[in-house]
């Protein structure tokens, strides 16, 4: 048959059909067992590990920054502290046109304009979500202009925030430093889990120093966050126990400064370039550190404009610059009451040795003139007299007396070539010359050997030595303490917030320097005598002393005078004018302060930097510091 | 054996009142139960994944309420009608598919839907009930188990608006399409050689099908084998909802409480991936339950495919029936990681599309088939 004619056979069809269903139903019970037992193995064999893995969606770590510890001076003056500030902040997202916004409010002066490419991109750099600070401290004029802007600006609002704040601004900025945004090199040398949260760190000064101290410990929250990130707050039975660890508090930095004289230094100085360090050498507390002109340090919380931090880095007169401890210069005659206290203690000078100053030096056997600085001629003059005349002529001689060795090991004694080891960074070592110095100092060979003409004008703090004004003052109170020192501090304690609990530092001795009694009377009545009658600050710094002054002036050479010529204030200009040097400690018998003053190109140590110091001390003494 | 129980449930003269009213609204009282335990379970559950939104809720509830109207009116129409109707209805569902592809060719986009002004409307939603049909309609005056031949124009008859729809592009639906008319080739006694061709040749054009899947598709399918290749990507879907079904463990985390669900971390929460949501909040308590209702409605509806008579009303409420625990299987799996994603939604649960109204017209149609049956075997 060509083909085999097939009839529809109901019944068997309906077998077949019944049939089929029933491998069907195996089939779809099969495949239940399939997904029942896939479901049993989610929700019961790995029901923790995805317990796990929900909970992590659905929490998140947000940290709570710990308040950073105040600063306070010696009185409790708050010289730092955390202010709310109201910033202007921003959310992409609701924001309809960044750029348009950015632009919008730059027109009305809320954000200056240079920076709208900085704010945008700060804001592309975060979620879109995320409120973006775009202007930081808005005073109370533009809280005011924005508030009648605000319906203009959706997405952009006011947020309080707490800031560092320095309520004296600029004032000892080169002591407390300041804080900023945490850099890429911040963020080496710091744990960035216990710095998530913070966006400050301690820059300069007291506040980098003493980071650790003042940062305390950043607490966390757990919060609760949807798919996109967003904190929710929801109730029910899904929201876990969120967790809260507080934060802990920095600690509160008890500053040995005392902002009266602090103030007192840097109004003495007003707009004059220089450095005021005073120390108290019983214990090495640090009653003032100024460096002019400083800055204000709350254009760096605020974060500072780049119009405003170029002006800053280009500013002739350096302001960034921290001259107290990092400028250094010749120390002048400051350095006599060393040179005599070395001649003493190396016996090459007695007390009682006058030698007639003709206002020239010659060493023996050359034709090379060392001339006296500044008045002609002295005549005889004891070891007193040429400390309170600072007689050139004396020292040349004294000098090249001692040698160069001896002078460099003795100098080495008052801490000068080394840092003084401060509790702020950034100081430098100055420059305390040697023969072993110049042999590696110097490539050809012909420089590397020390000049005994060298020697004398080393005798008289020129040449090569250099000094911060911080040494300086060390220094000073070293010779003030009769050879006993202490390192400088600016911070003395620290208060703990919540208790009050005040811990303070024990002051660290530093290396004696050990001299006979007499030895020691000897300079204190060269110090004294400069002072008084014809000493060469008797004029200045001495009149109408209340209580007794120990000083020695000071002239850095900052401009060569030719061998024949003599320097003429009047005809150098401004910056090459010698720098003017004053230290001093009072009162003499029983010292409480020490100071060095210097002035750059601030002429003779006498007129430019010595009133200086008196108004330091007497604003220290006046009051019975120390006392 | 069966026979005996329908007849005497029939000619029992003692109906109670809600009976005789379902019967005389031809509609089948148990799978009128189930399908109601399910829509009202998927409503609570909708709430809670719309985010509280009673509004959707309302939606979903309204495309319920038009979906039992469409399933009353056709349990009421003559199954001798739908069979006469099969094919009028596949030419014209062909139609639409042309017309919706070609349209998407111009848009440059998929496209899946006509907008009719009032409404959106899916031209491959009616080939879900059309292709069965006409594959019904085909073999019904055929011998079974059918011939090669016929066999080759049923498989015409299902690929062709399958390839139409895949080509929107749906691949899903294209595939449920297919699976359709196939489960009616199956029933109706397919031998089992055939069938085993059958899969080799669709082994076979899986692997050369892959070249022609898009870019999306092909990674749903890769991220399916490997979730956590893509965690942020295409694998998301997958992890979080198995966070959100495993997480929900024995009991659930209590209606309205799904964390996973309530805060959006589980992607279409409220339509494709609703089944974890119940994961979630209720557990595996609660999925047990709803597969369970879902095995009730599959089981009443073979059970009424079986009562049937006629070769067209066998198959295709056999294929109904089956269907919809294919759709059942491939949603609850894809959401459980036991199938690749692909959006097939969860049936009478799942919020949107018109999909709701199709499964309710294929229960009407079903219980039409049932309804009319003779009572006495001729």
């Amino acid at each position: 048959m060509a083909a085999k004619v097939r009839i529809k056979d109901q019944w068997k069809e309906q077998r077949l059909f019944e049939q089929r269903s029933v491998i069907g139903g195996g089939i779809i019970a099969a495949l239940t067992v399939l997904l029942l037992a896939r479901l049993v193995t989610l929700q019961v064999v790995r029901h923790d590990y995805y317990t796990d893995l929900s909970q992590g969606n659905r929490v998140r770590i947000e940290p709570l920054p710990a308040p950073r510890g105040l600063i306070l001076d010696r009185n409790g003056t708050v010289v730092a502290e955390n202010r709310p500030a109201y910033q202007l902040e921003l959310v992409r997202e609701e924001v309809p046109d960044l750029g348009d916004t950015l632009r919008r409010l730059a027109a009305i002066n809320l954000i200056p304009t240079d920076d709208i490419d900085d704010a945008r991109k700060l804001v592309m750099s975060h979620r879109s979500f995320d409120s973006v600070p775009v202007r930081l401290r808005l005073d109370d004029e533009e809280i005011a202009t924005f508030a009648v802007h605000r319906f203009e600006f959706p997405g952009v609002d006011i947020r309080t925030r707490l800031a560092r704040s320095y309520p004296y601004g600029a004032l000892a900025v080169h002591a407390l430093g300041y804080v900023g945004a945490i850099s890429e090199q911040d963020l080496g040398h710091i744990d960035r889990a216990a710095y998530s949260g913070t966006t400050l760190i301690g820059k300069l000064g007291v506040e980098a120093a003493y980071e650790k101290d003042l940062h305390g410990q950043n607490g966390s929250r757990e919060i609760l966050v949807n798919a996109q990130g967003r904190s929710v707050q929801r109730q029910g039975a899904f929201v876990p126990n969120l967790r809260t660890v507080t934060p802990v508090a920095g600690e509160d930095l008890l500053l040995a400064m005392d902002l009266d004289v602090q103030k007192v230094a840097e109004e003495a100085l007003g707009d004059r370039r220089g450095a005021v360090v005073a120390i108290n050498p019983g214990n090495g507390d640090v009653l003032a550190l100024t460096s002019r002109p400083g800055f204000d340090p709350n254009t760096f919380g605020r974060g500072i404009t780049r119009v405003e931090y170029k002006a800053l880095l280009d500013d002739i007169d350096r302001p960034l610059f921290n001259r107290a401890l990092r400028g250094t210069y010749p120390s002048g005659s400051t350095i006599k009451p060393a040179i005599a206290l070395a001649g003493l203690v190396y016996d090459v000078v007695a007390p009682t040795d006058h030698r007639f100053c003709a206002g020239v030096y010659r060493l023996p056997g050359s034709s090379r003139m060392f001339r006296e600085g500044r008045s002609g001629r002295h005549g005889s003059v004891s070891l007193v007299d040429a400390i309170a005349r600072s007689c050139d002529v004396y020292f040349y001689d004294l000098a090249n007396r001692l040698g160069v060795d001896r002078i460099s090991t003795f100098l080495g004694l008052f801490g000068f070539g080394n840092i003084t080891g401060i509790d702020i960074g950034g100081e430098k070592p100055g420059l305390l010359p040697s023969r072993e110095w110049k042999r590696k100092a110097f490539s050809r060979p012909q420089d590397q050997v020390w000049f005994p003409g060298e020697t004398v004008n080393f005798g008289i703090g020129q040449g090569y030595f250099l000094v911060t004004p911080l040494q300086l003052a060390h220094y000073t109170s070293m010779l003030a303490n009769h050879g006993r020192s202490f390192k400088p501090r600016l911070v003395s304690g620290v208060r703990d917030p919540v208790s009050g609990t005040i811990r303070r530092f024990a002051p660290e001795k530093g290396a004696d320097i050990t001299a006979s009694p007499g030895q020691w009377q000897i300079v204190m009545e060269g110090m004294e005598g400069a002072m008084r009658g014809r000493g060469t600050a008797a004029a200045t710094a001495g009149r109408n002393m209340t209580y007794d002054i120990a000083g020695k002036t000071g002239t850095a050479q900052v401009f060569s005078v030719g061998q024949n010529e003599k320097y003429n204030e009047k005809t150098v200009p401004e910056r090459l004018r010698d720098h003017s040097w004053f230290i001093a400690f009072a009162p003499a018998e029983a010292p409480r302060i020490a100071v060095a003053v210097l002035v750059e190109n601030g002429g003779f140590g006498s007129t430019g930097a010595a009133p200086i110091a008196r108004k330091v001390m007497d604003a220290w003494l006046l009051k019975g510091g120390g006392a | 054996m069966t026979f005996g129980s329908i007849d005497s449930s029939y000619t029992r003269r003692t109906l109670t009142s809600s009976a005789r009213a379902l019967a005389s609204l031809k509609v089948d009282g148990p799978l009128l139960v189930g399908l109601s335990l399910i829509a009202i379970f998927g409503l609570i559950v909708l709430y809670s994944a719309s985010g509280r939104d009673l509004a959707t809720v309302l939606k979903s509830a309204t495309r319920l309420g038009i979906g039992a109207i469409v399933m009353l009116l056709l349990a009421r129409v003559k199954p001798g009608f739908l069979r006469r109707a099969a094919p009028a209805i596949y030419v014209l569902g062909i139609l639409l598919l042309i017309v919706v592809d070609v349209v998407g060719y111009i848009g440059k986009g998929a496209q899946r839907w006509l907008d009719l002004g009032l409404f959106r409307f899916q031209p491959s939603e009616i080939m879900k009930l059309a292709v069965p049909m006409m594959c019904a309609w085909y073999l019904h005056e055929r011998p079974l188990p059918p011939s090669p031949g016929d066999l080759l124009v049923a498989a015409g008859i299902v690929f062709v608006p399958a390839a139409l729809t895949a080509a929107q592009p749906d691949l899903g639906t294209g595939m449920l399409i297919a699976i359709a008319g196939v489960l009616v080739m199956l029933l109706a006694g397919l031998q089992s050689r055939v069938i085993l061709v059958l899969a080799g040749v669709t082994a076979l054009g899986a692997w050369f099908g892959w070249s022609f899947l898009h870019d999306y598709q092909q990674k749903r399918v890769l991220t399916f084998l490997d979730p956590q290749s893509d965690p942020l990507g295409a694998g998301y879907h997958i992890i979080q909802s198995q966070i959100a079904i495993g997480s929900g463990g024995v009991f659930g985390k209590g209606w309205m409480n799904g964390s996973q669900g309530q805060l959006e971390f589980l992607p279409e929460r409220s339509t494709d991936f609703i089944f974890a949501v119940i994961g979630e909040e209720f557990g595996l308590v609660g999925l047990v339950l709803l597969v369970l209702l879902y095995l009730f409605v599959v089981g009443r509806a073979i059970y009424l495919a079986m009562q049937t008579q006629e070769t067209f009303a066998r198959l295709l409420a056999g294929s109904l029936a089956m269907t919809f625990f294919v759709y059942v299987f491939i949603n609850a799996g894809m959401v459980s990681g036991l199938l690749p994603v692909v959006g097939v939604p969860l049936p009478l649960v799942s919020y949107g599309g018109t999909s709701m109204v199709t499964l309710l017209a294929g229960f009407g149609i079903l219980m039409s088939l049932y309804s009319h049956r003779k009572l006495i075997r001729s």
